[in-house]
């Protein structure tokens, strides 16, 4: 074979602040944490506060995880997501209900199989649900964003009315597994035990969704789908079906994210999931439609601003978050880390 | 022709309620680079992607290989050995070169033979394998997108104007990794606008006008008739 024609292979040199910018969302998180520091007066009620901060965004990461994949990958907006979320708490409450036992019982492990069983009906109910919901309500407004909207939002309002009818239309109440009450005492801050399992079950759901994303073939797929779905299909893959495997590991996770949710609340109700949705709208949004690392970044700042607002300045804590959204689209109008291009 | 590895017949595609392409039919001979060329708008963009499933044809039929896969998706029309690389090269910006070629071999990792006939093909993608693909020039991505097309064995690549705004030593670059190509066997449809280009690659042409096929034959025969190509094109090659 010939040689081929000389070509110098040259890449524009970027200056010190492209090398900077895409570090900027990640230290947005650290930089909200020095400002509750700076803010608030006590250390330890900044340090508790910032744990409690930690666990809620943790917790709302893993609900919205799935659902920035699912609107990445084929444009539809899943107002559903949230019955997912409901009916992960109820499945998993009546699991934890059922095994009484083992809740109540001064052991570590008697708990955390408990909880285990709890989590892995929620995500089999939700990821079952998941299927059937893609099938029925989704695949058929494919592209049609109104429809999407209208048809999801009926799809929430009727599951939310069958867990009163499974349920009844009372909220429940419940208590952690023995073990997980109570709080331990460092430097002087009192830390909920449950919320520094939810922030290791969100950090290990984060890296274990990085790693997938990052370092297999089907985190390839799903990474190239989120950016431009069109051509991996031309390449030959079958990007439907591999949304519908996200729906499930989606739906999936907005079950754990229930279970999870509703052993923070200790109540839950069918309405629940419905209410979640809007944090989980605005941690999507400033994070990046699409991105995973974008939501998990915007959900810790939202979980540690409303923690700090909520303390500092109560009657503000409800519109904190919505300020932060703001602030962050002025800055950014398609998110922090914006993996979708405009459509 | 006789042996057409690619031939539509009367096939009409529609983009909402635009009728594009009206009763399209030509063939596309096995081992040859068969060139579609018209004005702007004339349906040859058009035409490449209804072949290759994105979008669908209304009516009529895409035989490959003497299969009708009008009707199939673009994932198994992919898998059949059809490629596309098209006019806005469809490059992963967020993925490495890397991952983008990793991507573009479906049934495994790129045989380390087929890697080395890329990176002689097109060096700057040796040098940026690691590097994120939305940070590389214009060439360069289009030198990518070509690589991703032939990263496995393909019959048919389907190639959407790959010297649209590229200095002429890209240019000669691609026609050298076309050639290359069309050495080991492989059939192209090829979208140019660069006369130069088509000439040099070209062995059958298409011209295309309103959404119709208005001309078939040999390269020859278009560039050696002057009044043929202003006819139909309304420009000559030797003025391009």
């Amino acid at each position: 074979m010939s040689q081929a024609p000389d070509h110098a292979p040259t890449m524009q040199r970027l200056n010190l602040v492209q090398r900077i910018t895409p570090f900027v969302p990640a230290l947005l998180v650290p930089l909200i944490a020095l400002l509750g520091l700076l803010f608030i007066p006590s250390g330890s009620s900044w340090l508790t506060l910032t744990v409690s901060g930690l666990a809620m965004g943790m917790m709302i990461f893993i609900m919205a995880a799935g659902l920035t994949l699912i609107f990445g990958l084929m444009d539809v907006i899943n107002f559903g997501h949230g019955a997912f979320i409901s009916v992960g708490a109820f499945v998993g409450v009546t699991v934890l209900l059922l095994v009484p036992g083992m809740t109540a019982a001064p052991s570590v492990g008697l708990n955390l199989v408990a909880v285990g069983l709890a989590v892995i009906a929620a995500m089999l109910a939700t990821g079952v649900m998941g299927v059937v919901f893609e099938r029925v309500i989704v695949r058929p407004v494919y592209g049609a964003h109104l429809k999407q909207i209208l048809i999801t939002v009926g799809g929430l309002i009727v599951i939310e009315q069958l867990i009163h009818v499974f349920w009844g239309p009372d909220e429940i109440f419940l208590t952690r597994p023995e073990t997980l009450k109570g709080a331990i005492t460092f430097a002087g801050a009192a830390l909920e035990k449950y919320r520094l399992l939810a922030v290791g079950v969100g950090l290990v759901v984060f890296l274990a969704m990085r790693h997938v994303l990052r370092h297999t073939k089907l985190g390839l797929i799903v990474r190239a789908g989120v950016e431009n779905g069109e051509m991996v299909q031309a390449l030959g893959y079958d990007i439907k079906r591999v949304f519908v495997l996200v729906f499930v590991a989606g739906s999936a996770l907005a079950g754990l994210g229930g279970v999870m949710w509703a052993l923070y609340q200790e109540v839950i109700t069918a309405h629940m999931g419905g209410q979640m949705l809007i944090l989980v709208f605005i941690v999507i949004i400033i994070g990046g439609l699409g991105s995973v690392e974008g939501c998990f970044i915007g959900a810790l700042m939202v979980g540690l601003l409303q923690n700090y607002t909520a303390f500092l300045v109560p009657k503000l804590a409800l519109v904190s978050n919505i300020g932060l959204m703001m602030l962050i689209l002025m800055w950014r109008p398609q998110g922090m880390i914006p993996v979708v291009k405009a459509k | 022709m006789s042996d057409a590895i690619l031939s539509l017949k009367n096939v009409a595609t529609d983009i909402a309620q635009y009728h594009i392409l009206h009763d399209v039919s030509f063939d596309v001979p096995r081992g040859k680079v068969t060139m579609l060329l018209g004005r702007n708008g004339a349906g040859k963009t058009t035409t490449l992607r209804t072949v290759m499933g994105l979008w669908a044809a209304r009516a009529g039929q895409v035989m490959f290989n003497g299969e009708d896969i009008a009707a199939q998706p673009p994932a198994r029309i992919a898998r059949k050995g059809l490629a596309i690389v098209p006019e806005d090269m469809g490059i992963f910006g967020d993925l490495t070169v890397q991952e983008n070629m990793a991507l573009a071999a479906v049934s495994g990792p790129i045989a380390a033979d087929r890697l080395e006939l890329i990176f002689t093909a097109f060096p700057p993608l040796k040098t940026f394998w690691d590097m994120p693909a939305g940070n590389l020039s214009g060439g360069q991505k289009q030198m990518l997108a070509v690589a991703r097309a032939m990263a496995e064995d393909r019959q048919l690549y389907l190639i959407d104007e790959p010297s649209k705004g590229l200095a002429p030593a890209i240019v000669s670059t691609l026609v050298w990794a076309m050639k290359s190509l069309k050495g080991a066997g492989a059939s192209i449809l090829m979208v140019e606008q660069n006369f130069a280009m088509a000439r040099a690659l070209g062995d059958y042409a298409a011209v295309m006008d309103d959404g119709r096929i208005v001309w078939t034959g040999t390269m020859d025969e278009l560039a050696n008739d002057t009044a043929l190509q202003e006819n139909l094109m309304g420009l000559s090659m030797e003025v391009a």
